[in-house]
């Protein structure tokens, strides 16, 4: 039986992370994806953003496997998305931290529920993997917050675990759905360390969907803009702020600009 | 028989701790997973639909035991199933079981005819008349559910937690979902028929409730659930002894009791949280 924790393939000869090709997706007779193509490679810090209802949920849960596209193929290094092998390659932090009233569930506890992926959840965890959960929690610094309740936790911090759930199998492609929605100052800045030091340490591709890029729009390498199905921009985010558009007060100004666009 | 000293001086004494306490331990085990999907109902749903697979099992002339195992493991997984597919939210899955179940049993038990009584047999056990044999598959089934969970707590709470990020991580969620649920109709089909349905549903959930509100981890809560509904079926057994009552339903209040006293103690200490 092959070693579960092997090292990924050499990075260099690497195809990219995440490629979509064609992408079409649509609810009965609705359009939502029209033929959307995309590449993130290793070591890429990409995001995509567009306004409510341009389909930038439908194509997260495409190019994680979660939603069968009606046409169109997504690959995750090299590999179709349906047949991958290591699917722990994937972290992915949802848009909604999932109902936990009630729950009594560590912090620990559910960052190491991620690591089971990875161990193979016929497997017991052992003190290595017991000590990659400490060290991503330290990466985003919950540390001291460990044996503590999740549900007692603030929005923020509750994030920061699931953030830390996703980076405790050191992945190769990180995707995070809207992760700063509603989430405090200090607790976003600690958010924006902690995937800068994942892309540019460990040379994870990383595919942020946001509404709220200012915390992080000088770290990143592409800007992808979705409108009503179609990939509209597709650029360094320095194209975009030249033209005007300021992503920090996203919310009010990039639909404004799209409206321009047609 | 043993030389325990009263009130288990008796051999029916001594049969009823034996299987309760393996009931205790394994019935909240499971209901710990049942309880946090909002799965509260299905040790009783699994019962009404047990009625139908006894029906049945009287009606073809083969073993009711058998049929009734059959047809509760196929309903538990059908109730997941609907709410996998996200057909049904988990309560409405498991009404469209509980209501079909107990029409389908009726049904079947009038084209039974005589056969009638037989069923109840089936469906309602009593704690004071454990058989050796029947505490022996308590037993076996006992360390069956204690192992499935001491192996697959982890990944089963990582379903829990977030089915979509478990899928996304390659986890078997179906896989798992569906073995939690026959695991359940599993224990519940096995140990009615010896405890009743009252005990055993109750004990799926009564005590995690009280263990939620006591433990401070995940880990915690399935130790402290099998704890409290362990501590419920020996002290019931004493009191009913004593007082003379309903062994079953003295248990199912004294694990009632322990979930209100942990709820009154949660509402005292957040009360003096806001206060200090």
């Amino acid at each position: 039986m092959p070693d579960p924790l092997a090292s990924p393939p050499d990075p260099v000869a690497s195809p990219p992370a995440l490629e979509v090709d064609r992408l079409s997706f649509s609810y009965g007779r609705n359009p939502v994806l029209d033929c959307v193509s995309l590449r993130v490679e290793a070591g890429e810090f990409v995001a995509l953003a567009g306004p409510n209802g341009s389909g930038k949920s439908t194509l997260v849960r495409a190019v994680l496997g979660l939603t069968r596209p009606s046409a169109g193929d997504v690959r995750l290094f090299g590999e179709k998305v349906d047949g991958l092998t290591s699917r722990w390659r994937i972290g992915y932090v949802p848009q909604r931290p999932p109902l936990l009233e009630g729950v009594a569930v560590t912090v620990a506890e559910a960052v190491a529920s991620g690591r089971v992926a990875r161990r193979g959840w016929r497997r017991r965890l052992r003190a290595a993997d017991h000590e990659e959960v400490d060290h991503a929690l330290a990466s985003v610094a919950l540390s001291d917050l460990a044996g503590a309740k999740l549900a007692e936790l603030s929005g923020g911090q509750q994030q920061r675990a699931f953030i830390a759930r996703a980076l405790v199998n050191r992945p190769d492609l990180l995707v995070l759905d809207e992760p700063v929605a509603g989430v405090d100052a200090g607790s976003q800045e600690s958010f924006r360390a902690s995937l800068v030091h994942m892309v540019r340490d460990h040379r994870t591709a990383v595919l942020l969907v946001s509404h709220e890029l200012g915390a992080v729009a000088d770290d990143l390498d592409r800007l992808l803009v979705l409108r009503r199905g179609r990939v509209v921009f597709d650029g360094p985010p320095a194209e975009l702020t030249a033209t005007g558009v300021n992503l920090g007060v996203h919310r009010e100004d990039l639909p404004l600009w799209l409206e321009g666009i047609g | 028989m043993l030389p325990l000293p009263w009130p288990f001086d008796r051999q029916y004494m001594q049969l009823a701790l034996a299987a309760g306490v393996m009931v205790g331990a394994c019935a909240p085990l499971v209901g710990t997973f049942l309880v946090q999907k909002r799965l509260s109902l299905m040790g009783d749903g699994i019962g009404h639909v047990a009625f139908a697979g006894v029906a049945a099992g009287l009606l073809t002339g083969l073993s009711p035991l058998w049929t009734a195992l059959v047809v509760a493991v196929l309903g538990a997984m059908g109730i997941e199933w609907l709410r996998l597919r996200r057909q049904a939210s988990g309560d409405l899955a498991l009404a469209v079981f509980f209501y079909s179940g107990i029409a389908g049993g009726v049904v079947l038990t009038g084209l039974a005819g005589s056969l009638n009584a037989g069923v109840l047999t089936y469906l309602f056990g009593s704690i004071l008349t454990v058989s050796p044999t029947d505490a022996a598959w308590i037993a076996g089934l006992g360390i069956a559910v204690v192992t499935v969970v001491a192996l697959l707590w982890r990944p089963l709470l990582s379903v829990i937690l977030d089915e979509d990020a478990a899928r996304v991580a390659g986890l078997p969620v179906e896989g798992l979902s569906l073995g939690l649920a026959a695991l359940a109709a599993v224990t519940v089909v096995a140990a009615m028929r010896i405890v009743g349905v009252l005990l055993i549903a109750a004990l799926m959930v009564l005590p995690v409730g009280t263990a939620q509100r006591i433990a401070t981890s995940f880990r915690a809560t399935l130790v402290w659930s099998a704890v409290v509904g362990v501590s419920s079926v020996v002290t019931g057994l004493v009191v009913a002894r004593v007082a003379g009552l309903a062994p079953g339903a003295t248990i199912v209040l004294f694990a009632a009791a322990s979930f209100v006293a942990a709820s009154g103690a949660g509402l005292m200490r957040s009360h003096h949280r806001a206060r200090g």
